[in-house]
């Protein structure tokens, strides 16, 4: 405790320091600007009749365009080193491993993308307390697309061209990957990606691979269950995003592998607050047995709320885009009762002791919840196995040599991660089975085992 | 006339310098990729400020047009094979006709309504990009050919740079052109006192249809473009913050100042990327100089620079 | 059938109750200064915001609301103080900049203070959902739609009985006129801001247990309600409440019988097409232009 209440503090530190360094040396700038073009605009001669127009070919005409091009100048400079100045500002050890990543810390997935960020700022930093890796320090860059397809390309690209990052871990949600998967494809960076979708890795592509489970297993992982409880008929309810779109897909696909009857099809936004038009329709139509939610972040929680508020009785699944005990804070008692596929991590304490992942996940719930003081989800658990993965490559490769390290990253080999065990291979780049994947249900507030 | 004409020219020499000498000032292609984005949204700002500006129309739903030219641009070429000149050229023409469709009925509503409308048009494009998901792929959008002309791939930021280079100067020459034209002091009339401009004889109706239409196809051809140059288009680029965010710039920038549309593009182009170091705090920055510039320099940034230097060392 | 049909009106009116207030809220502060106050879904965020974290931390959710209309209350004046007062003639597009300025600002500081994650506040009698005629409906629904109405009331009750209520009114009318026979126009505005935010909050409170509370709620809550005004005719108060429940209602109805992906189109459609043949709403008054 009093360990991260430290660091906490030494984090503020630095940040205000950086801040505090960043507006001086802004400041000085703008006063040497200032200063230079002074010297290069006229004086203004006669406000007065200047204000009153301008009176074309008047020699003051031309004094307010040279002005005019001077202040251009001066705000486009002012602007220009401001922000290099800004960019470039913290001086670098030699040769830290760069490692860059992209999360949606704030917007609709922030519940996944938040814990990402603190983990990887967490295990960042005390790798290189331990001494770093190879003798080498582990220098991180965070941004937030703020769930954004768009920002996430675009901080890509400032990784890649800016930050000249080694290997890049991130993507929360499957339409920032793959915004960036072209460009990391083309500028030849090994990407993590922790997003859920199997487009991801499917077709396989060169620089790119993922620590998440697919939205494939999760659908094979419901209807095998659903198989078990006698269930053959399935509404669907999949969120509007790249995740839900391809789980919807999924979905579909797989039903139609194991037998299962798709009785209806729907979908919701993001960012929607109520979707009790979408749950009547599910709730009058008689054919269905039970529903899948394919959503993440808040959405399948506002659904779960307004699940129980129609009294719908069907078992409900939810996607493992839900995997998280903020879900089940935000949906309350009518959370009860939800099944969903998720990663051992979460029923750590359930897992029997001959589990595989026993150790690494105890340990890692352990330094997780010591350090934040909440409990821990799949996401952290996704971003600590990227990183992981990337920092293992590194090792193995015997630098940063870009190709070197993805061909180290793909001969990943029985490692153990919160997300199960993985091994990778040319044809595959997620490296993760259907038994690393749980059932579990929520019981009294918390997750439970499905035997 | 000459001496007007060399005044404008100065303006326009100016811009083309600081466009020709920045590259050697940025150090690599993230920065370009910046330059490139401030570049587009001049070009919209500039359209936009010919609008709100000259003619005293708001309009909160120009994100709206850009959107439509980026997806015309995305499907039309990605899905049906067109040529993107056709393609851009087509988008632009949409928009125009629906600008001008729309114009008559909605520029007939004054201040708050006609904002109100605009941003309606604007959240309904968006909603229709994001739903229509079979077309545009949804909320996280659809990816883009590039922009291939005569056999030429339009490859690259540097490539991308002077585009967007010669496009800014052609629209700033354009604007610049049909502020000093007959229709540009009806247009200054119109924003003085459109009853009082009517009654002297100057046809305000037109004038304005004819701007707004102008500048939603500045903003179609400037979304096209940028669907190509970046490769990916989401419904974002059309939403309600991106006309907001394009209103701001103008008004920032100073409205009624065809390069301070520019300047504020620039400027607030920049500032959400240079905030990043300020992180948790970043919108609390930008917010904080969004209201302090507006309140302090309600005229906007360059008018009022423009009024204080001199100022200042006559004192 | 007619359950469903119940079912969708029953959702339609308790959202419907919210933008109500949100463009009461607009309607007041338009009244008194002429500002569009875009950061008017913000006070709705700091209303749902506060009460879902104090009543976290232990305070009594009355007064958790209490404290939260307070905090909204404080800021609605600050943002009239030092933004909109100061620019008293700026013109209208710089004026929408300056709130829109303020509610980015806002959402960031409450993105400091409460985080980035969604908070959850109980529902104030259970959720035990209400059947009735075949559609369910949670008591929450009743809490947000009553208090919206003891609200509205309140509001008339205001502006027709108090001295301060009439002032706003005469401001609103004739701004010099007022100054003349001696309304302090500055504490006025300065009042409706207050007024406004103190709408908006309980307003935020009541819908948290609904929507949940995070830092973006406000944003299209706010432009919701700047519609409902809009439909109702600028500054007609009774108007922004019947443009609230309209809006409210028939988003839902196009969500179930439409398309729940067009529902927040709907509102727009419907405002676009008010306006081509009602420039000024559906009970705005006609103005004339002086030059």
């Amino acid at each position: 405790m009093e360990g991260s209440q430290r660091e906490g503090d030494a984090d503020g530190n630095i940040r205000t320091s950086i801040v505090v360094a960043a507006a001086k040396n802004l400041l000085s700038k703008l006063f040497r600007l200032k200063h230079y073009v002074m010297q290069i605009v006229p004086p203004r001669r006669d406000r007065a009749a200047a204000r009153s127009g301008d009176k074309a070919g008047s020699p003051r005409e031309d004094i307010m365009r040279k002005r005019l091009f001077a202040t251009i100048a001066f705000t486009a400079l002012t602007a220009m080193t401001a922000v290099s100045g800004l960019l470039s500002g913290a001086a670098q050890a030699a040769d830290p491993i760069k490692v860059g990543a992209i999360v949606s810390a704030t917007g609709p997935a922030s519940f996944l993308g938040d814990p990402e960020k603190k983990v990887l700022e967490l295990y960042a930093d005390r790798i290189n307390k331990a001494g770093g890796v190879d003798g080498r320090q582990v220098q991180l860059t965070v941004y937030d697309d703020g769930g954004a397809a768009d920002k996430a390309a675009s901080f890509t690209k400032r990784l890649i061209e800016s930050d000249g990052v080694d290997v890049i871990v991130g993507g929360t949600t499957t339409a920032a990957t793959m915004a960036a998967v072209p460009l990391v494809e083309r500028a030849g960076v090994p990407f993590i990606s922790l997003a859920g979708a199997v487009v991801i890795v499917e077709p396989v592509k060169k620089w790119v691979f993922k620590t998440p489970h697919t939205d494939r297993m999760a659908a094979e992982k419901v209807m095998e269950d659903m198989k078990k409880r006698g269930l053959t008929k399935l509404a669907l309810l999949s969120e509007d995003s790249g995740f839900g779109k391809s789980g919807r897909e999924q979905t579909v696909a797989v039903a139609k592998e194991r037998g299962i009857e798709l009785v209806a099809d729907e979908t919701y936004g993001a960012k929607d607050t109520d979707v009790t038009a979408q749950l009547t329709k599910i709730k009058n139509n008689a054919a269905a047995q039970a529903v899948l939610v394919f959503g993440l972040g808040q959405g399948p929680a506002v659904v779960t709320k307004n699940y129980r508020q129609l009294g719908i009785s069907l078992p409900i699944y939810q996607s493992h885009g839900v995997a998280s005990k903020e879900f089940i804070r935000l949906a309350g008692g009518a959370a009860e009762g939800v099944r969903l596929p998720a990663a051992g991590l979460v029923v750590a304490a359930q897992l029997p002791d001959s589990d595989p992942q026993k150790k690494v996940v105890t340990e890692f719930t352990k330094v997780y919840e010591d350090s934040f003081n909440t409990e821990v989800s799949t996401f952290a658990g996704h971003a600590y196995d990227g990183l992981m993965i990337a920092l293992d490559a590194v090792k193995r490769a015997g630098g940063t040599d870009k190709a070197k390290l993805r061909d180290a990253i793909e001969q990943t080999k029985g490692y153990v991660g919160t997300g199960g065990t993985v091994t990778m291979s040319a044809k595959d780049h997620m490296g993760l089975t259907l038994d690393a994947f749980h059932m579990v249900e929520v019981k009294q507030g918390d997750w439970a085992l499905v035997k | 006339m000459n001496a007007l004409l060399h005044g404008r020219l100065t303006g326009l020499l100016a811009l083309g310098a600081v466009i020709a000498i920045l590259p050697a000032f940025l150090p690599n292609n993230f920065y370009l990729d910046i330059a490139i984005l401030a570049g587009f949204n001049a070009v919209v700002c500039v359209g936009l400020n010919l609008l709100i500006g000259y003619a005293g129309q708001i309009s909160l739903g120009h994100a709206g047009f850009f959107g439509i030219g980026a997806y015309a641009s995305g499907v039309l070429v990605g899905t049906y094979g067109w040529p993107p000149v056709l393609a851009l050229l087509a988008g632009a023409a949409f928009v125009g006709l629906m600008a001008f469709l729309v114009a008559k009925p909605i520029l007939r509503l004054k201040g708050h309504y006609l904002a109100m409308a605009t941003l309606g048009i604007g959240i309904i494009v968006s909603i229709v990009l994001r739903t229509e998901s079979g077309l545009t792929g949804g909320p996280d959008g659809m990816m883009v050919e590039p922009f291939r002309i005569f056999g030429v791939e339009l490859y690259g930021e540097k490539v991308w740079y002077w585009v967007v280079g010669v496009l800014l100067l052609g629209v700033v020459w354009l604007s610049l052109n049909l502020i000093d034209s007959p229709m540009g002091r009806a247009l200054r009339a119109v924003h003085g006192s459109e009853v009082a401009a009517e009654v002297v004889g100057v046809d305000t109706a037109r004038f304005k249809v004819l701007v707004f239409v102008l500048s939603a196809v500045f903003a179609s051809v400037a979304g096209s473009l940028f669907a190509h140059y970046a490769g990916l288009i989401t419904p974002a680029k059309a939403d309600f913050f991106k006309s907001i965010e394009l209103v701001t710039m103008v008004v920032f920038g100073g409205m009624a100042s065809t390069f301070g549309a520019v300047v504020g593009a620039v400027v607030l182009t920049l500032l959400p990327q240079a905030l990043t170091v300020f992180q948790d705090y970043q919108q609390i920055v930008l917010g904080g100089i969004l209201m302090a510039t507006m309140v302090f320099m309600p005229k906007g940034l360059l008018p009022t620079l423009a009024a204080l230097i001199p100022a200042r060392r006559r004192a | 059938m007619f359950a469903e049909l119940l079912q969708y009106m029953l959702s339609g009116l308790t959202i419907g109750a919210i933008y109500a207030l949100a463009g009461l809220g607009f309607s007041i502060i338009y009244n008194a200064s002429h500002v569009i106050n875009f950061a008017q879904g913000e006070f709705i965020m700091v209303g749902g915001m506060a009460s879902a974290t104090l009543t976290a931390s232990g305070v009594p959710l009355p007064l958790a609301i209490l404290i939260g209309c307070g905090g909204a209350m404080l800021v609605g004046v600050l943002v009239a103080k030092f933004a909109v007062e100061r620019a008293r003639n700026a013109s209208t597009v710089t004026l929408i900049i300056i709130t829109i300025g303020a509610s980015i600002f806002l959402r960031g500081v409450a993105e400091l203070i409460w985080g980035k994650d969604f908070k959850r506040l109980d529902a104030f009698s259970g959720e035990t959902p209400i059947q009735i005629l075949g559609a369910s409906m949670q008591p929450q629904s009743l809490w947000v739609v009553g208090t919206a109405g003891v609200l509205i009331v309140a509001i008339g009750l205001f502006f027709n009985k108090t001295l301060t209520g009439k002032a706003i009114l005469a401001t609103s009318h004739n701004r010099l006129a007022a100054q003349l026979v001696g309304i302090d126009v500055k504490r006025v505005v300065l009042a409706s801001f207050a007024l406004s935010a103190a709408l908006g909050a309980i307003g935020g409170a009541v819908v948290a247990p609904i929507t949940f509370s995070y830092t973006e709620m406000g944003i299209m809550l706010g432009l919701k309600g700047f519609t409902a005004a809009v439909l109702g005719g600028l500054g007609h108060g009774p108007g922004a409440v019947a443009g609230g429940l309209i809006v409210g209602v028939a988003e839902a109805l196009g969500a179930g019988y439409i398309s729940s992906a067009y529902k927040d189109a709907v509102a727009f459609v419907i405002i676009l097409a008010v306006l081509l043949f009602m420039p000024n709403g559906l009970f705005g008054k006609r103005g004339t232009e002086r030059v």
